[in-house]
């Protein structure tokens, strides 16, 4: 619930040059589920099910922690680029 | 002994996953904001890696590799016009996890109560999200027809799926030992996530993905409930509440309530009308013709849309730009909210050929100045464009803030053919005697335009 109404207060601030990239980020942290993922693959006596959907889980997530960190950091190197904003 | 640091690496992970939001507010932190992001995360998978439950890496680190493997190629190779494909499916691949591990942690311990409830919501969401992203991607990347599929009962179908699947849900809640539901329940998810994404066009396509980003999160949400994990339950929470805003703005910008754009598709009775027009005269230009109203100018406002993304146009945009800036032409650009395919679409792709960022103006800062604008230059933009939406009641698009380029002086609209935008509404700026139409492929015609424009007069 806090977590929620923070994450409000800080996305009404974002300026809609950032969209894309914020919601690149977003989709990137949201892969948290990797946690999750792990648990269930790492586990002991998992079962041959939880081993092998655990097992996509994390690959799915891995794939978005990755590619949404760097896609994000490139998307936001161009907007670094630009001239320093007249004085 | 690990247990605390675990937690502590936890609780750390998810602070900066708060700073990483909060850094992202201006570009001149948002960099940072990544990193912040790249270190919780980092955090989070050690910490897990180290927690006593996990025993058996041989998988896990397999699986890593393999996610690697395809993602860093996918995030350097991924043209910047193809990021809200991009990002549909890396929805749909998030979702697809917590789903999955929603449906192992149900076979695996078989929760009551609560728990159960959580772990329902989760694999609700996580599926619809799963299948509803996979069509938003097949629909941006045009394997799928972009525009609304309607059929009758449509929204009664859809409810009905819907319904049925929140009963299941409801029913495992209550007795979660009746397996066979379980199934049955997935199905329905699956198929409601695919019915829900046929009737959209490529026009609300920046308010669903927002809505599917949105839910991704809650999913991931809801397993940090079922986990009993709060990491998960706070950073899934930000990104709900980040994709919710983020849809939020953009039903405003286009006016319409969420259900409007979940169940209410530009339908059937606008295509009709726009048959019936399509007939009236438009005045067209030469690309040497707009070259010199374009030099003779001395302001000018380019108004970017998805044609200019399909036509990879923006590098000629550069051109067009420094070509004009150079002779003294103040050279701006305005961006509707919903420009593109998906918030900040136009944004990231003027911002990859460098045009500086004080050029980029909102809807709300720029459209007094189109007033005192000699030529407002369209480029695959429509909608954002149409009168209609402020007078015309009958219009679909009523009421929709838009862009006032037909205040300018003149306005020329480059554009592939006359066939009406993903709305499926007929425009009617392109008929007034002030429009130009410069009918062809933007990047080509662009083209055309900068090898037109005669040379810097030397003072």
């Amino acid at each position: 619930m806090l977590a929620a109404f923070l994450g409000f207060e800080l996305i009404r601030r974002v300026s809609p040059l950032l969209h894309t990239p914020l919601m690149s980020l977003t989709n990137a942290i949201s892969a948290i589920a990797v946690v999750g993922a792990i648990l269930i693959t790492g586990e002991k006596d998992a079962s041959t099910l939880s081993r092998v959907l655990g097992f996509i889980a994390v690959t799915a997530s891995t794939l978005n922690v990755v590619s949404g960190f760097l896609i994000t950091d490139r998307m936001l190197k161009m907007f670094k680029k630009r001239e320093p904003p007249k004085p | 002994m690990t247990e605390h640091v675990v937690r502590i690496a936890y609780i750390v992970a998810a602070g900066l996953f708060v700073l990483a939001l909060k850094w992202m507010s201006a570009p001149a932190t948002a960099r940072r904001g990544v990193f912040a992001g790249e270190i919780g995360m980092l955090l989070a998978i050690v910490g897990t890696l180290l927690r006593h439950e996990v025993i058996d890496y041989q998988w896990i680190l397999i699986a890593f590799f393999l996610g690697s493997a395809i993602g860093i190629p996918l995030a350097y190779l991924m043209p910047m016009t193809a990021v809200p494909q991009r990002t549909a499916i890396s929805h749909a691949f998030g979702a697809l996890a917590a789903a999955l591990v929603g449906t192992a942690e149900y076979y695996r311990q078989t929760p009551h109560g609560f728990i159960m409830g959580a772990l329902v919501l989760e694999t609700l969401l996580g599926f619809v999200t799963f299948t509803a992203s996979l069509m938003a991607f097949g629909k941006l990347q045009e394997i799928l027809p972009t525009r609304p599929i309607t059929y009758r009962n449509q929204n009664v179908i859809n409810l009905v799926l819907l319904g049925g699947a929140l009963l299941l849900g409801v029913l495992l809640i209550i007795s979660p030992e009746q397996r066979w539901m379980f199934p049955v329940f997935i199905t329905l998810s699956m198929l409601f996530g695919v019915l829900l994404i046929v009737p959209i066009g490529g026009a609300d396509m920046p308010t669903v993905i927002a809505l599917l980003n949105s839910y991704a999160g809650l999913s991931a949400s809801a397993m940090g409930f079922v986990l009993g994990n709060n990491l998960l339950v706070i950073a899934g929470a930000l990104d709900g509440s980040s994709g919710f805003i983020l849809s939020v703005i953009m039903c405003r910008a286009m006016n319409r309530s969420f259900t409007n754009v979940l169940f209410g598709a530009f339908g059937q009775v606008q295509v009709s009308t726009a048959q019936e027009t399509t007939q009236r005269p438009v005045h067209s230009a030469t690309a040497e013709e707009a070259a010199s109203l374009l030099d003779s100018a001395s302001r000018v406002i380019i108004v970017p849309g998805y044609g200019l993304a399909v036509a990879q146009a923006q590098h000629k945009v550069r051109e067009l730009y420094d070509l004009l800036t150079k002779r003294g032409v103040d050279v701006s650009f305005a961006i509707h909210p919903v420009a593109g395919r998906m918030p900040g679409h136009m944004n990231v792709l003027l911002a990859e050929v460098d045009i500086p960022y004080d050029k980029l103006h909102e809807m709300d800062d720029i459209n007094s100045e189109f007033a005192q604008a000699d030529v407002a230059l369209i480029i695959g933009a429509n909608d954002v464009t149409n009168p209609a939406a402020r007078h015309d009641r009958n219009s679909p698009i009523f009421g929709m803030p838009i862009l006032d380029v037909d205040h300018a002086r003149i306005v020329m609209v480059i554009k592939r053919g006359m066939s009406p935008g993903f709305a499926g509404i007929d425009n009617e700026l392109y008929y007034l005697d002030k429009t130009l139409m410069l009918f062809g492929d933007a990047k080509a015609f662009l083209t055309g335009i900068v090898k037109e424009l005669p040379a810097p007069a030397r003072v």
